[in-house]
């Protein structure tokens, strides 16, 4: 038990909850914003290895790490564009239409990556984002270290989450985006254009999954590897039914579920050959399952998500 | 410029379909070829040489295209009753590491007309058991089962990771991780001599057919289409709409834990966590492109399998990454489906 309380109370803890939540958060934000306009997002996955790759790449060929988070959200909207075409436009199944952007967006990133970086012993590296030391707060004892020593991005990412949730329940643009999630026929009613919002959505969205997987090459490492990602774009998915829809929540989910994952990392260090490890890897995915189970009947789904959108048809 | 329905599919046109996708995927990956810098037409050339070449490729291809077939039907069976089952690689999964348990710590000593069965069956309800579970969770808490699924197939590799990590690590691999292997009865019989081409192949097609008459000639293949097309107008005609998606899952998880178990009794022997490069959600590109046809799956999946033997010869004689197979495949999906759009709408302006 006392093992259980020293990782608590260690600042090294509530660090690397920050740094896990911040992919976690962009995710969640940028799955949560396409399917508040009705559209079911899973390209993901994919779209955060372009992103990791991307950014990771532009960074190696000297662009600074901005720019290289920005080239990732170029990126990531682009697939959001494929992503919107197959699914507004055409009004395809969006669960094939996402998985197919994922397959496509993941093969092409390995594609680009094993032609542009030739393969060697060791992975090259960048030097990522270190972290920024703010005067006074990150001083502060325990809070300092736990808190106020993260890298730009984090805060950035906690920003971005504050901000949408103003931007969804407090502008005019959030309206209409609620609404084309809601009942797309009613917005046009109201003079909103359903697919040109779900196409801002979706690309807004999408650019936001790709910096998630910037985050991954520009800050948390250094380098980029196939299968970085992890499953961790699934996991958003689900964050998003965990976080009722709710950018705020989202931002909570995230953290808790940075909380749990931080913390069988450390449990696996001090319980190590005790247990197997493959045992704590597992419980992030099991509590993604879990925490869907018991939100998604309370959750109030977008009565219109995954209703492709036609004029004059029903 | 707004699509309209067309009245009636002209059938030339819906043959034509997954022909065209291809040839379109085949010019986009083209471009990415082109960009690297090597001759296009002299890629493809290569991948065909390196598919077909020679007897070792030729066979090599069909071996591959063996558990593509399988989590093809896995997916086709599913999707045709809109039960999402992204989950086809853990599933395989299991379905491998319950066969080479078994054989390796219990029924090894079986003669091979028991053994074999009972292993296929074995891994095929193992598959069946981890779609159960999201399946369960959609029917009672209305869980979406895309996302489960596509999460217990990290859970299903951690697992089998653990295990060949501990109580079936094989001590005689020099500690690399790897399961015991399955016994010499488990081993599914050759097709051909000096190559690794199996039965396995065999059941795959065979399967297909049966599928092919489940589908389009009995109550059940009626009930789990309607399900699919409008599952409260079939709850209306009397389709038991719980039991169906039960069997329909059981055969989709079925039939990629047999996909699993037959690449372990018929190529590998024992299971490794890369055993599969993808099989499962290759699997659903493969039922895509088949237009969820049960017949059309065996070409798909021989399809794909040319695709990923082909790059892997093409990329040692030319040096483009072999992830163009992979891009190739996923292009494929994503033309099919705007193939398929436009044989159901045509544009008006």
């Amino acid at each position: 038990m006392s093992a259980v309380f020293d990782i608590i109370a260690s600042a090294g803890l509530w660090a690397a909850v920050l740094r896990i939540a911040t992919p976690l958060i962009l995710g969640t934000l940028g799955a949560l914003l396409c399917e508040r306009a009705g559209v079911l997002n899973l390209g993901i996955e994919g779209i955060m290895t372009f992103g990791a790759m991307i950014g990771w790449l532009a960074v190696y060929n000297g662009a600074d790490l901005w720019t290289g988070f920005l080239i990732a959200a170029i990126a990531g909207g682009l697939f959001g564009v494929l992503h919107a075409a197959l699914t507004v436009t055409l009004g395809l199944s969006q669960h094939v239409s996402g998985l197919g952007v994922t397959l496509f967006a993941s093969s092409f990133s390995y594609y680009v990556f094993r032609l542009l970086v030739p393969v060697a012993g060791t992975p090259p590296t960048i030097t990522p984002f270190q972290p920024i030391h703010i005067p006074g707060l990150s001083d502060l004892p325990f809070l300092g270290q736990a808190i106020f020593s993260q890298t730009p991005p984090t805060y950035a990412a906690i920003l971005i989450a504050l901000a949408l949730a103003y931007l969804v329940f407090r502008t005019p643009l959030g309206l209409a985006i609620r609404m084309t999630g809601e009942n797309p026929h009613a917005a046009e009613a109201q003079g909103i254009n359903p697919m040109v919002v779900r196409y801002g959505a979706v690309i807004a969205g999408s650019a936001l999954m790709g910096m998630a997987g910037a985050f991954l090459t520009l800050s948390a490492f250094n380098s980029f590897f196939p299968t970085m990602v992890q499953g961790r774009g699934w996991i958003c998915i689900a964050l998003v039914v965990f976080a009722s829809w709710r950018p705020q929540r989202a931002l909570l989910g995230a953290l808790l579920f940075a909380f749990f994952d931080g913390f069988q990392l450390r449990l696996q260090t001090a319980l190590g050959g005790v247990v197997p490890y493959q045992l704590f890897l597992m419980i992030p995915y099991v509590l993604s399952i879990a925490a869907l189970a018991v939100m998604a009947r309370r959750a109030r789904v977008p009565q219109a998500l995954m209703q492709p959108y036609r004029r004059g048809e029903r | 410029m707004r699509f309209e329905r067309r009245e009636h599919r002209p059938v030339a046109l819906v043959i034509a379909t997954p022909l065209i996708a291809v040839a379109a995927a085949l010019a986009i990956a083209g471009i990415l070829i082109a960009i690297a810098g090597a001759p296009v037409f002299e890629a493809y050339w290569n991948i065909l040489k390196g598919a077909y070449g020679s007897r070792l490729s030729a066979t090599e291809t069909l071996t591959r295209a063996t558990p593509l077939i399988l989590t093809g039907l896995a997916a086709a069976v599913a999707f045709r009753a809109r039960l999402w089952n992204i989950g086809g690689e853990g599933q395989l999964y299991l379905g491998a590491i319950t066969v080479a348990w078994a054989s390796s710590h219990f029924i090894g000593t079986w003669p091979s007309a028991l053994q074999i069965p009972a292993l296929l069956i074995m891994g095929a309800v193992a598959g069946m058991i981890l779609l159960l579970v999201p399946l369960w969770l959609r029917l009672r808490f209305s869980v979406d089962e895309v996302v489960t699924t596509l999460l217990l197939n990290f859970v299903a590799v951690l697992v089998v990771s653990m295990l060949i990590d501990t109580v079936l690590k094989d001590p005689t691999a020099f500690g690399w991780p790897q399961s015991q292997s399955v016994a010499d009865a488990a081993m599914l019989p050759k097709l051909l001599a000096r190559s690794r081409l199996n039965l396995g192949l065999v059941i795959a097609v065979v399967l297909a057919l049966v599928l092919a008459f489940v589908q389009s000639r009995t109550v059940f293949g009626i009930q789990s289409r309607a399900a699919g097309l409008n599952p409260q107008g079939a709850v209306f005609a009397g389709v038991p709409l719980g039991r169906t998606l039960v069997v329909v899952a059981c055969l989709s998880g079925g039939l990629a834990g047999l996909a699993g178990a037959v690449e372990v009794m018929g190529v590998k022997g024992y299971v490794t966590t890369d055993l599969s490069p993808g099989y499962g959600y290759s699997g659903i590109v493969v039922a895509m492109l088949a237009n969820l046809n049960p017949l059309g799956v065996v070409v798909a999946g021989l399809f794909t399998a040319t695709m990923f033997v082909g790059a892997d010869g093409m990329s040692r004689a030319m040096g483009i990454p072999s992830y163009i197979a992979d891009v190739i495949v996923a292009l494929s999906l994503l033309t099919m489906l705007i193939a398929v759009f436009f044989t159901q709408y045509r544009i008006r302006r």
